[in-house]
Parts: C-alpha cells; sequence; structure tokens
C-alpha cells in the first residue's frame, strides 16, 4: 500500500506522466456520487409543485347570458379569483383610445380581449397578490386596496407599484354565451 | 474565558458517570461556575427571557398541535374548537399567540442591548451572525404559524408574504408556484406552512445552542464592553449571581405575558383574523403582526416591486455586516457621546417605521415611510462607519472591578460612569 501510493506520487508529480487508474476510479466515484445526489433530492423538491388532482381543475365555465351590461362577476379558477366584466360602450372606448405611451406595461385594449365587450382577467394584482375592487380608481377599472395599484377598464396597470397587467387566463367562446376558461 | 470545570462527582455512581459521559461537567462549568461579568444590569436578563418564551412556545405548540387539523376546511374551526371545547384550550392557545409577541419582545430588547453596549464586536462576531440567524428563523416560524388559523388575514397575509418571491426576475413565478404548491395559497400552502412551523422551532434550537456555545467561548460583554481582565476581581460565578437575577428578570418579564394573557389576549391580534379565510376578497386593510410593521414599511416604502423586496430583506441581512460596519474599537455606548444620541435616533426611527407599517399607503405616511427608510440604511450604511472614524470617545475605566467600585488609578473613569 505505501509503495503504491509513493509510485502514485511520484506518478502525478512529473507532469508528462499519464493518468492513473486511481485517478479515474476518483473522478468516476465523485461524478457517479453527485448523480445519486442529484437523483435522490429532486423528488424532495418536486413533491412541492402542484400535484395531479390540483392540476386536474384546470378549466371553468361561465355562463354570460346572466350578466348585465356594466356588471362584474367573479369566478374561482385554479383558487384564484378570475374577474368577466361586461364592459358599456363607455368603457370600451375609454380602454381603446388610450395612447400606448401613457401605459407602464402597454398593450392594445384588442390585444387583451376576444370580443370587445367582454373583459376575462385574473382577479389578482400582480404587485402582491390581492384581489383588487372593481369600478374603482381613477379609470374605472379596479384599484387594489393593499398596496394602491390602480388599472383601467382593460385592466392594465396605470398607476402605483404593480408591474404588469392584470393577467389573462387561456380561455374559449363555446358559444355566444358561454366561455371556457382554462 | 472559559470557566475551567471545578466539578467535583460526589459519589461514586456519579464518578462512574462522569468518566464516561462528562455531561453534568460540562453544565458545571456552563451554568455554575461559570464567570460572569459582576456589573451585569437587568439588559443582560432578556437572552435569559427569551431562551424560556422559546421552550414556553414549543410546550404549548406541541399540546396546541395536538388539536388543530391542518386541512382548509377545518383548520378555521378547530381553531375555534380549541378555544372553545378543548380542556384549557382558551389558555394554551392565547399563551401560544401571546408567547410569540412575548419572544419577539424580548428578542428585540436582547439585540437593541447588543447594539447599545457594542457586544457584536471582534471577537463576538460569530455570536452576533448566529443571533440573526435566529432572528430570521423565527420570522419565518412566526409568519408560518399565523397562516395555521386559517382566517382572513392568516391567508392574505400568506398571499402577500409568498407573492414577494415572485418579483425575483425569470423564475419569481415558478418559484411562487412552488411554494404554494398550487396556483394560489390553498390546502397544499397549509400543510407544509403547518410542518415546516413543527420543524423551525427545533432548528432554533439547535442555532440557540451554537450561540450559547459561541458566548461560553468569548465570555459576555458588560455594560463598561471592557472585556474581563482578572476572573476573581472582575467576576463572579454564575450560580448563584446570574442565575437569581435572571431569574427575578424572568419573573416580572411573566407579569407583563400573563396581562396580555389575561386581560387583553386579543389586543396584538387583528379582528379580521376571526373570519375564515376567503381567497375571494381581500379585506380592506392588510397588516402584518405588530413585530413585523417595520419591514412592511420599507416594503412599501419602494416604488418598485423587486426594489421593495430586496430593500426589506437587506434591511435585516445588513446585521450580518454590522461587526464590519462599525469601526469604532470602542464596544459600550456609555464611551460613546455621539454614538449615543444616533442609537436613539435609530430606535426612534424603528418605531416611526412600525406606527408606518400599520398606516394604510397613502399620502404623508408614503413619504414618512421613505424618508424613515432613508434614514435606516443611511444609519447603518453610513454614519456607523463615519462615527467610529471621528468621534472621540470618553475615557475607558481600566477594569470592570474598578468602574464597579472606583478604585485604580485616576484615568477619568468617574466621569465616564454614568
Amino acid at each position: 500500500m505505501a509503495d503504491s501510493l509513493a509510485a502514485n506520487s511520484a506518478a502525478t508529480g512529473s507532469a508528462a506522466s499519464e493518468p492513473t487508474r486511481r485517478d479515474f476510479l476518483f473522478i468516476a466515484t465523485g461524478a457517479a456520487a453527485v448523480v445519486a445526489a442529484g437523483a435522490t433530492v429532486w423528488p424532495l423538491i418536486s413533491q412541492m409543485s402542484p400535484d395531479a388532482s390540483t392540476l386536474a381543475l384546470s378549466t371553468t365555465e361561465v355562463d354570460l347570458s346572466g350578466i348585465a351590461e356594466g356588471q362584474i362577476v367573479t369566478v374561482k379558477w385554479r383558487g384564484n379569483p378570475v374577474f368577466v366584466r361586461h364592459r358599456t360602450q363607455k368603457e370600451i372606448k375609454e380602454a381603446e383610445d388610450v395612447p400606448l405611451s401613457q401605459l407602464p406595461d402597454p398593450a392594445t385594449d384588442q390585444s387583451r380581449v376576444k370580443k370587445p365587450e367582454w373583459l376575462v382577467v385574473i382577479g389578482v394584482c400582480t404587485h402582491l397578490g390581492c384581489v383588487p375592487l372593481g369600478h374603482q380608481g381613477q379609470y374605472d377599472g379596479w384599484f387594489c386596496p393593499c398596496h394602491g395599484s390602480v388599472y383601467d377598464t382593460s385592466g392594465r396597470i396605470r398607476q402605483g407599484p404593480a408591474p404588469r397587467n392584470l393577467d389573462l387566463p387561456t380561455y374559449k367562446f363555446m358559444g355566444d354565451t358561454k366561455i371556457l376558461i382554462g | 474565558m472559559t470557566g475551567h470545570s471545578t466539578y467535583v462527582p460526589k459519589s461514586a455512581l456519579a464518578r462512574w458517570f462522569e468518566s464516561r459521559l462528562p455531561i453534568m461537567g460540562l453544565v458545571h462549568s456552563s451554568f455554575i461556575a461559570y464567570p460572569t461579568p459582576k456589573n451585569l444590569n437587568y439588559w443582560w436578563t432578556f437572552g435569559g427571557i427569551a431562551t424560556f418564551m422559546l421552550g414556553a412556545q414549543i410546550v404549548t405548540g406541541i399540546v396546541l398541535a395536538m388539536h388543530y387539523t391542518p386541512e382548509v376546511t377545518m383548520a378555521f374551526d378547530s381553531v375555534e374548537k380549541i378555544m372553545r371545547d378543548v380542556n384549557f384550550g382558551w389558555l394554551l392557545r392565547y399563551a401560544h399567540a401571546n408567547g410569540a409577541s412575548m419572544f419577539f419582545v424580548a428578542v428585540y430588547v436582547h439585540i437593541f442591548r447588543s447594539l447599545y453596549y457594542g457586544s457584536y464586536k471582534a471577537p463576538r462576531e460569530v455570536l452576533w451572525i448566529l443571533g440573526v440567524i435566529i432572528f430570521l428563523l423565527m420570522m419565518a416560524t412566526a409568519f408560518m404559524g399565523y397562516v395555521l388559523p386559517w382566517g382572513q388575514m392568516s391567508f392574505w397575509g400568506a398571499k402577500v408574504i409568498t407573492s414577494l418571491f415572485s418579483a425575483i426576475p425569470f423564475v419569481g413565478d415558478a418559484i411562487t408556484i412552488w411554494l404554494w404548491g398550487g396556483y394560489s395559497v390553498d390546502n397544499p400552502t397549509l400543510t407544509r406552512f403547518y410542518s415546516l412551523h413543527y420543524l423551525l422551532p427545533f432548528m432554533i434550537v439547535g442555532v440557540v445552542v451554537l450561540h450559547v456555545w459561541a458566548l461560553h467561548v468569548t465570555g459576555q460583554n458588560n455594560p463598561t464592553g471592557v472585556e474581563v481582565k482578572s476572573v476573581p476581581k472582575d467576576t463572579v460565578p454564575f450560580t448563584p449571581y446570574a442565575t437569581i437575577k435572571d431569574a427575578f428578570g424572568m419573573v416580572c418579564f411573566f407579569i407583563v405575558f400573563a396581562w396580555f394573557v389575561f386581560y387583553v389576549p386579543n389586543v396584538l391580534g387583528d379582528a379580521d383574523n376571526y373570519i375564515r379565510a376567503n381567497p375571494l376578497v381581500t379585506p380592506a386593510h392588510i397588516v402584518p403582526e405588530w413585530y413585523f410593521l417595520p419591514y412592511y414599511a420599507i416594503l412599501r416604502a419602494i416604488p418598485s416591486k423587486l426594489g421593495g423586496v430586496v430593500a426589506m430583506f437587506s434591511s435585516i441581512a445588513i446585521f450580518a455586516f454590522l461587526p464590519w460596519l462599525d469601526t469604532s474599537r470602542i464596544r459600550s455606548a456609555r464611551y460613546r457621546p455621539v454614538f449615543k444620541v444616533f442609537f436613539w435616533v435609530f430606535v426612534a426611527c424603528g418605531i416611526g417605521l412600525g406606527y408606518l407599517g400599520s398606516q394604510p399607503p397613502e399620502g404623508g405616511f408614503v413619504i414618512a415611510a421613505r424618508i424613515l427608510t432613508a434614514y435606516y440604511f443611511l444609519h447603518l450604511l453610513v454614519i456607523i462607519p463615519l462615527l467610529g472614524l471621528f468621534e472621540r470617545p470618553r475615557p475607558l475605566p481600566a477594569s470592570i472591578a474598578d468602574s464597579v467600585l472606583g478604585s485604580g488609578p485616576p484615568l477619568g473613569s468617574r466621569v465616564a460612569a454614568e
């Protein structure tokens, strides 16, 4: 043992020498240990991600026929509120007429709706997750009571600490009076 | 100044045991013969008080866990059941809820005592950093515990605080969903918070053991900030002197604790938390518990999401660097006339931020919070480093014994002693 160690250190001492079988085993064992450690830790981290039953709850149907013009209805989708707003002509016009240069997070109103009279947005303030209050604030869109963010009738951020417009869920129209969110 | 053990086992059994596991000798040298500076005042009893509160929280917490149900449809009801049906449940829950506040009171006093007397300076930097870690663990534990009753403030506090992580660029939203175990705060969030709320106190115990170990390596600081020079002259044995003083301090503290538990058990809480959590309605005014208010004020003072989050975490992390930010070699504020003034201004700044954190984020409150936030960082990053360079300290006493007994060479210590 002592002889082989001495031989080994003598071998590594000279720059031109070949790697030894011990060097190879050392690196191969180390690499296998790193992979094994990663494979052990990954399930412990992954278990915290949304589970299969949470992912399965990912669609909600909304009947639009009962929503009067000017009214906002809140439905629950994946644990969060979604605002379905039947916009008036005045609200649509206000949303469409704003120059993009006035918006902190520029987006046209057309890009945020499928039909102008129906605005569907996730009712979670993009600042820290509170639920904004409808028909409030300077632009008559939404106002978040937690930290004072103000959104317009297209759910776009106009004032306050929120960094983004209200997020849009994926949804599609199932006929004229029904949408499927998710 | 490690106290060498003078423990002598008295019985044959004790001798047999000690030669196999010298734990009695360790206890004896750490808590009986251990030399403590003879001039420690009552501000030094708060370390022991905080340790007691940690123990009280663990005991009340373990029994509350026997009755609590961590499930979103049952959590709120199970807490009400504890209050109404469980024998002495009202006492255990009020003791646990107010105990958290009392723990923070004791720890805040303990921290400000260290700041005033310069206990964080060499050679106690590791001791101090362990304290900062304990404080961070306490904040995480208290936050998760507050979520468990599943009232409105539990839910929305959890939502706002976990949403802080969404400010991280690029991966923020993915991290937040991972923390929640869903797309919002929901049952998976509650169960993991319950698991961690049970785990973290024992991690705190572990760090407290390291904290006390580090303390017993360097020895305690004292009100003069002058190191012990002669163990026989400058110190007294831990037992009975410090034991009795700590015990008296604890009893006085318990009177305040008991007053909260028995007379005003809900005064530190929020009435909204007696409303069941509703994910579709945010309370008009979200406020954290009082011990988080200064940091909440800093969060809201910065008009950018990421900036606010960074400022809030920095406001605490910066304390880990304090031993190197403070350039003065004099520890105690007793001998630092200018530092002493700035210390009290900093205390006032902290209380001011706490008040602003409890107010709605509007108009003058926002402006005031910005000014105080700026001053908070100015104090730690500019004033403290510069003071050490420009301040002219008062003369230090030659030793602890001199400061207490007034003997020794006239170094001007009479002027300095208060």
